[in-house]
């Protein structure tokens, strides 16, 4: 293992774990806040235990957020010291903001989570909109950080001195929709994996009124959002065909110049004969997509040097299995919608049930092929056309070692979290409220 | 005023609330770790209780610092991360270690075997985080050299952090953040036998507090220009007498069960030894290399971020006093009250 391989892979692996817990975090307020919400509109019970039982889910996962967000921002500088000595102070506005944003975050979060019984109702719901705000800006600010890897802007060196207009920075080209999509698809993963959890306990026949209701809110959520997904993920593909033509051609696994150029679906692209396979070709499909013109010219990877192309099989998977979820999702979501126009009751649909608890993973899924997209599709650079990867790695050796410690710590609290949540699923069994009090204090 | 002055203000007063608010959660673990006798689980409690609602958002301080140091100091950044490669990793791993434990053991429907295990696991990455930030801190003071030709920081990754000065700053940092917890503690409980438990803790830990200091002082030898600072600035006799009448009328004050004033005398205690071990490292963020007017990013950086700073923190001081209210006023409101 190369010092670079296991600085990519120590790096990839920190931030494909931070993300699950990060898109709880901004997911989950929504759901706990409509729930708390439908309880104060109508009083029913359910709505508030289940509004209870989120946040403890959501308690354990947000804790595990926080500290592997925290291992993130030292590892930028762990890992990638000449990075962050280049690109700090230019993407510096988005990472104070973050900064304040999980401040307010985690702040609202305490008290949501234990001051049930220590503030008024209303302001306990006004802390649950807080955390759900703060959360997602974090989620804005931190991806707009990203954006400018990809699209980097608002800076010029005079005579050797930087120069940096902060706000061009933070709002470089790729930021806002890659953020947009972003937090869609955190919305859209979170709705699905929680509809799905309640749908297997609809179908393990347990109790009805609970899980019926908490089916009712996640899926509303993960439906929705559902549709927003591919949205903004066209949006995105558009940027990056302007910006970022080799990841264009990379994660379409596209060889030649082509007019008119064809989506492909599916195929396994050949690295070293310079073709792809056994696709299903739309034609014209990719021009219309990228360009909004189906006889519009996309460039091929044939024209780029060997050393300047992204790994091509990698990407074009990672594209298809995005894509790939995102429509079952959207075909899921929008069965769904039609049963309750027609009004007949998800609940009671056994094969709809099983489609969602299959489903449920699609989103986790889709997330970490998007980020894969992203960032393996802009290789060999870290700083789009700036700086490569590989000038960026610190001079430490033996980083094998962090590697396997930061894995095997990864695997032990990802399995940790796994029983917790199964513990904390099944004592949602438990019909009443007995033990709250002492839970409250006591967690 | 030099914007990079105001920064490093700012980096200053973060450590100081980090200090005063995390810090005193990893030594409520050190009490977890050394809780004995017949009431030990209600002293496990008692710290629980105390940490759960706040600890993450005390540990922000610690990402603003972080955040900070890159966006206005890139280049000292790089060089602390490279240089102090080995003990930053192990923070991580006591941060990691530590929140996580303590939530699951929180979150434990079914209280038991497991619980117990994560109970120690929190308890001794507790010990792990603030030793390992002490050591950078004091890694900090001396051998940062850059080489002139790359700019980077001239390094063997170990010898600038295993020595017997940063060493000693680890172990004192672990000791203050207990003796923090320790004073901290008696205030948030009502049962008068824990009261009494957790002053005794406070008392020990107010002693060992000082002969820590003195084992760093000594060690210092390694560390010529923070010694320097520490012992010959004309600041220096001023800071070290308040220091010292703080740390007196700490004791005398948990002695006679003042514990409010306790508690006051401990804060500024804490405040001041951080203040100083700053001002000692002045004009420095890593000697001799690494001066703040020389490794600060351009202005046209450092001003919108002041501007961000204070608009950040015109949010986040109403919500903190906010979540601080909500948590720790019903407890000692409760306690002044006649039975
Ligand atoms: C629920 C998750 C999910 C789903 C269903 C989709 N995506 Fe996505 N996609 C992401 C989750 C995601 C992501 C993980 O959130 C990424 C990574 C970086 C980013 O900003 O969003 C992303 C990145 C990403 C990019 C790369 C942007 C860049 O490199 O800067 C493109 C072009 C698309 N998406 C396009 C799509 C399209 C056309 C979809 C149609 C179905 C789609 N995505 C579904
Ligand atoms: C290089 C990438 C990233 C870094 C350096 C980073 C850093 C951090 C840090 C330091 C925290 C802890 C804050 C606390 O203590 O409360 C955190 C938590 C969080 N991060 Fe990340 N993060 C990264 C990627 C992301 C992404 C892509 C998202 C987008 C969704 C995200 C969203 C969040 C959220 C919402 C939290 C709050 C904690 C939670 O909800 O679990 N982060 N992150
Ligand atoms: C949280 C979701 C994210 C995931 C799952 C993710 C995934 C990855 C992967 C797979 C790599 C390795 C690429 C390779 O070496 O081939 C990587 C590298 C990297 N990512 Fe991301 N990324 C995410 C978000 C971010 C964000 C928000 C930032 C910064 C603001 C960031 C900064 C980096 C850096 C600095 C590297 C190392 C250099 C490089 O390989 O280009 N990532 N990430």
């Amino acid at each position: 293992m190369t010092d670079l391989f296991a600085a990519r892979a120590q790096m990839a692996l920190s931030l494909a774990f931070h993300i699950i817990f990060a898109i709880v975090g901004v997911a989950m307020p929504l759901l706990m806040v409509v729930a708390e919400r439908l309880h104060q509109k109508s009083g029913e019970p359910e709505y508030l235990e289940l509004a209870r039982r989120w946040s403890k889910g959501t308690a354990i996962m947000f804790a595990v957020g926080a500290v592997s967000g925290t291992v993130l921002s030292f590892e930028l500088g762990l890992l990638w010291p000449t990075f962050m000595a280049y690109a700090g102070p230019i993407i510096g506005m988005p990472f104070s903001l973050e900064g304040f944003a999980f401040f307010l975050e985690a702040i609202f979060l305490g008290i949501y989570l234990y001051g049930w019984r220590r503030v008024s109702p209303r302001a306990h719901f006004a802390a649950g909109v807080m955390v759900l705000l703060s959360g997602t800006l974090s989620a804005l600010f931190v991806v707009c950080a990203n954006g400018w890897m990809n699209t980097p802007a608002g800076f010029e060196f005079v005579d050797g001195e930087l120069r940096v207009d902060a706000w061009a920075a933070m709002w470089n080209p790729a930021a806002l929709v890659e953020a947009l999509h972003m937090i869609a698809a955190a919305f859209a993963a979170v709705g699905f994996a929680v509809a799905g959890i309640h749908a297997a306990m609809l179908l393990r026949g347990a109790r009805r009124g609970f899980h019926r209701r908490a089916l009712g809110i996640a899926l509303a959520v993960g439906g929705l959002s559902s549709f927003l997904t591919p949205f903004t993920g066209h949006l995105a593909a558009e940027r990056v065909a302007e910006l970022q033509p080799v990841k264009l051609a990379a994660m379409e696994a596209l060889w030649e110049d082509e007019a008119a150029a064809p989506l492909l679906i599916g195929g396994i692209p050949d690295e070293e004969a310079e073709v792809t396979r056994w696709a299903i070709k739309i034609p014209g499909g990719l021009a219309f997509l990228a360009h909004g013109d189906f006889g519009a010219t996309v460039e091929g990877l044939k024209d780029v040097p060997r050393a300047d192309r992204p790994p091509v099989t990698v990407t074009h998977f990672a594209f298809q299995i995005m894509v790939g979820c995102g429509v079952v999702m959207m075909g899921l979501g929008a069965f769904a919608g039609l049963s309750v126009l027609r009004r007949r009751p998800i609940a009671d649909q056994p094969a709809l049930l099983r489609a969602l608890v299959l489903a449920s993973p699609l989103g986790v899924v889709a997330i970490e092929a998007g980020w894969t997209v992203t960032e393996v599709g802009r290789q060999p650079w870290v700083i789009q056309g700036i700086m490569r990867t590989a000038d960026a790695v610190t001079p430490m050796p033996h980083l094998a070692v962090p590697f396997v410690t930061f894995t095997g710590l990864y695997v032990v609290l990802g399995v940790a979290v796994v029983v917790l949540l199964r513990r904390q699923v099944f004592a949602a069994e438990v019909p009443t409220l007995a033990g709250e009090e002492e839970v409250d204090h006591g967690a | 005023m030099a914007p990079e002055l105001i920064i490093t203000g700012v980096i200053g007063a973060a450590l100081i609330l980090y200090t005063l608010t995390a810090g005193a959660d990893f030594g409520g673990g050190v009490w977890d770790l050394l809780a004995r006798g017949p009431r030990a689980a209600d002293q496990r409690r008692v710290i629980a209780e105390a940490i759960a609602p706040i600890w993450e958002a005390n540990h922000v301080w610690l990402i603003l610092v972080v955040v900070l140091l890159f966006v206005c100091f890139p280049a000292a950044f790089a060089a602390i991360s490279t240089a102090l490669h080995i003990p930053l990793t192990l923070m991580l791993v006591g941060v990691v270690l530590r929140g996580s434990a303590f939530t699951f053991r929180a979150y434990d429907p079914k209280p038991g075997a497991g619980a117990r295990r994560w109970s120690q696991v929190f308890a001794v990455a507790s010990l792990i985080t603030p030793i390992t930030l002490g050591v950078t801190l004091g890694a900090v003071s001396g051998g940062f050299e850059r080489d002139p030709v790359s700019g980077l920081v001239q390094t063997d990754f170990i010898s600038s952090w295993l020595a017997p000065y940063p060493l000693a700053v680890g172990l004192f940092t672990l000791v203050l953040f207990a003796f923090l917890a320790a004073v901290y503690l008696v205030e948030e409980t009502d049962d008068e036998a824990l009261r009494a438990i957790f002053r005794r803790r406070g008392l020990a830990s107010g002693i060992a507090v000082g002969v820590a200091a003195l084992i760093a002082f000594i060690a210092a030898e390694g560390a010529p220009e923070i010694r320097e600072g520490l012992a010959e600035a004309p600041w220096a006799p001023l800071l070290h007498g308040l220091t010292g009448v703080a740390a007196v009328t700490a004791l005398v004050a948990i002695w006679r069960r003042r514990d409010r004033l306790a508690r006051l005398a401990a804060m500024a205690q804490a405040t001041l030894i951080v203040a100083g071990w700053g001002l000692a490292q002045y004009p420095y963020l890593a000697v001799p290399g690494y001066r703040i007017d020389e490794v600060a990013a351009p202005e046209g950086v450092l001003w919108p971020v002041i501007g961000a700073l204070a608009a950040g923190a015109v949010l986040l001081v109403p919500t903190l006093w906010y979540l601080f209210a909500v948590f720790k006023r019903s407890r000692a409101g409760r306690v002044s009250q006649p039975h």
